[in-house]
């Protein structure tokens, strides 16, 4: 594989580089100007014009970047399962929310993060995640008169 | 109005029981957030800022404001005692604030940086009462013209100091005019990146985003273990706090010092808190009949950078109030605010809003005294959150932020892109692209093509109406500094800036 297949910056410019490109051909539909003025169009086709010649810079400057001699900094593959793992939860924990509402999920997601993520004992966990949802329906749904998120079974 | 006058009208607005509680909270809640690394004043505003929407807009933006600057305060308490900053503009006190710590002057240096805190803070309050009325005036001759060029020289400055690729730093800006642009075009009811979702009609709320990219994208980048740091001790009593008559005479330059050049950067679009205080520590350091103390632990050293981050704040208001221009993402998350409660920041805005302008400026008098207070007796109280664990904040984070945007829509369709910005923040933060020109980007991109719709209408499609005088020096600054980085002395300092930054 090139070097330049490993860099963080070559994918990511490509990927804005779509996006640009996206952003030029919805424009391009809207019109650019219209009889009273620039249309709907005129400005994205312009910033979308500017994201495909700056994504395309960075991919260009990955790709021509001398190897410096020291090894690359290799991605800590941990680091990144942990922050996916609690972005996992998260999400799972608003999926939730449909069915078990907010109190539930949000104590599950606390339990979570408390007893799997951090590896404390369930004497920390569970405390935290019941007090925590009790805490926050006290203060936002009864003290401060706003709607949680409601499910179909609480 | 004059602005004795003013102010008279601003004290009793601020000194109203409801308000006065609002700006306790906040500046309370602002040192908090200080103090505890990790989470910054936008984040914090961002998730709070639904959750006033059933306040007093007067009372909301007094307490928000409270956080924004109460945030300075706090976060050089971490920095003197951990040596990491509480909030990045607090990074350059760490620098001999935490030498005086581990030399036994932990107390001298947490009193300077509160004291020098209050007399810069105050110095910033009067200069943006003294300042922006009679800027406002002087902009009510901008339109349409001026305030696109206005809105570009601001975003060049934001995109120059965001990040150490001018690239990135103009990419993430671009995604944010991308998703300012998404919903229902004003002009002509065309729907525009909508991808077929009716959710997506009304466009993205910027609360989502913001609270998205700042608070989630956060918690997911502090889920990464940390070598954890050692707390040095707080010195127990006042008398241990203050700093000594020799020490207060010493920071004489640096009291006005920090002041002023804080002051003035805050009015830079870009420029923000942390390079004033990195400006005002190397002018100090420059005067000084002693340099080779600087890093060694010299009382200046935390006076200078302490005061230049807490009167850039009166100085970013300017700007932000007066031709309703951000030059940070906090203050574009106040902007927002401001928006969303339906006032018009501008020109005419102390005109048509005294209570609020002149409330919020005396509220601001009324804060710095309470932060002087919580900063000196009560520091130790708040070293104590320094103790509290990661895995017990983190769920409170994710928790307020779910309840700020179900709050703001009751949508479940919203929740999801809070998931899906969270994760974005978090992609952005670890491939190196600034997050502040994306939401000043989002802030602006609107109010950007409109004033460029605008104005292209008013001269009936002849792009020469930005080459009138006001447009023309604007958007010719834009250029140069655009073009600046590709002279290497240019962009060596302009490096050099960032590196202190990060």
């Amino acid at each position: 594989m090139k070097p330049f297949a490993k860099s963080a910056d070559f994918w990511s410019g490509i990927a804005l580089a779509a996006l640009g490109a996206y952003i030029v051909s919805e424009a391009w539909r809207w019109g650019y100007l219209t009889e009273e003025g620039p249309g709907p169009g005129f400005f994205p086709l312009w910033y979308g014009s500017i994201m495909v010649v700056l994504s395309l810079a960075l991919v260009a400057s990955a790709v021509m970047k001398r190897p410096t001699g020291k090894p690359a900094e290799a991605v800590r593959w941990d680091d990144l399962g942990r922050a996916l793992t609690c972005w996992g939860a998260f999400v799972v924990s608003i999926a939730l929310m449909r069915v078990v509402g907010f109190a539930v999920s949000f104590a599950l997601l606390t339990w979570f993060i408390v007893a799997v993520m951090a590896r404390r004992p369930q004497r920390v966990a569970l405390p935290l995640a019941i007090g925590g949802a009790l805490l926050f329906y006290a203060l936002f749904e009864l003290a401060l008169d706003l709607t949680l998120p409601h499910g179909m079974l609480f | 109005m004059d602005i004795f006058s003013g102010l008279m009208q601003g004290f009793q607005v601020a000194l109203s029981a409801n308000n006065l509680l609002m700006c306790v909270i906040g500046v309370v809640l602002g040192t908090v957030i200080g103090v505890l690394p990790g989470l910054g004043p936008p984040a914090t505003i961002a998730m709070l800022l639904p959750l006033t929407f059933k306040l007093e807009p007067t009372g909301a933006m007094i307490m928000l404001a409270g956080i924004y600057y109460g945030a300075k305060y706090g976060g050089s308490t971490t920095s003197i005692l951990l040596n990491v900053p509480g909030e990045s503009s607090s990074v350059v006190t760490c620098i001999d604030g935490y030498q005086m710590a581990r030399k036994g002057r932990a107390g001298p240096a947490l009193g300077m940086a509160a004291i020098s805190s209050f007399i810069a803070g105050t110095f910033g309050v009067v200069a943006l009462m003294l300042v922006a009325p009679p800027l406002a005036k002087i902009s009510l001759a901008f339109s349409a013209p001026e305030y696109f060029a206005l809105m570009v020289f601001g975003l060049t400055m934001v995109v120059l100091l965001a990040g150490e690729s001018l690239i990135k730093a103009f990419l993430s800006m671009l995604v944010g005019l991308w998703i300012a642009g998404m919903g229902t075009d004003l002009f002509t009811a065309t729907s525009r990146f909508t991808f077929g979702r009716v959710e997506l009609l009304g466009g993205i709320d910027f609360i989502i985003v913001a609270i998205g990219v700042f608070a989630v994208g956060e918690v997911l980048a502090n889920m990464e273990p940390a070598e954890p740091a050692e707390m040095l001790p707080v010195p127990k009593g006042l008398r241990n706090l203050m700093p000594t008559w020799d020490d207060m005479k010493r920071c004489r330059f640096a009291f006005v010092n920090g002041s002023v050049v804080g002051f003035l950067i805050g009015i830079l679009p870009g420029a923000g808190s942390t390079i004033a205080s990195f400006m005002s520590y190397g002018i100090e350091k420059a005067v000084s009949k002693h340099p080779e103390e600087f890093g060694q632990g010299a009382i200046e050293g935390v006076a200078a950078p302490e005061g230049a981050n807490n009167a850039e704040t009166g100085g970013a208001l300017v700007p932000l109030l007066t031709l309703g221009i951000p030059g940070s993402g906090t203050t574009a998350i106040l902007l927002a605010a401001l928006i969303l409660w339906g006032f018009k920041p501008g020109p005419l805005f102390i005109q048509d809003q005294p209570a609020l302008f002149w409330g919020l400026v005396a509220s601001m008098y009324i804060g710095n005294v309470l932060l002087l207070i919580l900063n000196l007796p009560l520091v130790a109280v708040f070293a104590q959150l320094l103790k509290m664990p990661g895995y017990a904040m983190y769920p409170l984070i994710l928790g307020v932020s779910i309840v700020g945007v179900y709050t703001a829509d009751s949508s479940m369709f919203q929740l999801g892109l809070l998931a899906a910005f969270g994760l974005f923040g978090y992609a952005m933060r670890k491939l190196d692209f600034p997050t502040a020109p994306l939401v000043l980007g989002l802030v602006l991109g609107d109010l950007m093509e409109k004033a460029l719709r605008q104005s292209l209408m008013m001269s009936q499609g002849d792009p020469s109406i930005l080459l009138r005088p006001i447009p023309s020096v604007l958007l010719g600054l834009a250029v140069l500094l655009l073009v600046g980085p590709l002279f290497k002395k240019f962009n060596a300092f302009r490096v050099k800036v960032i590196d202190t930054e990060a």
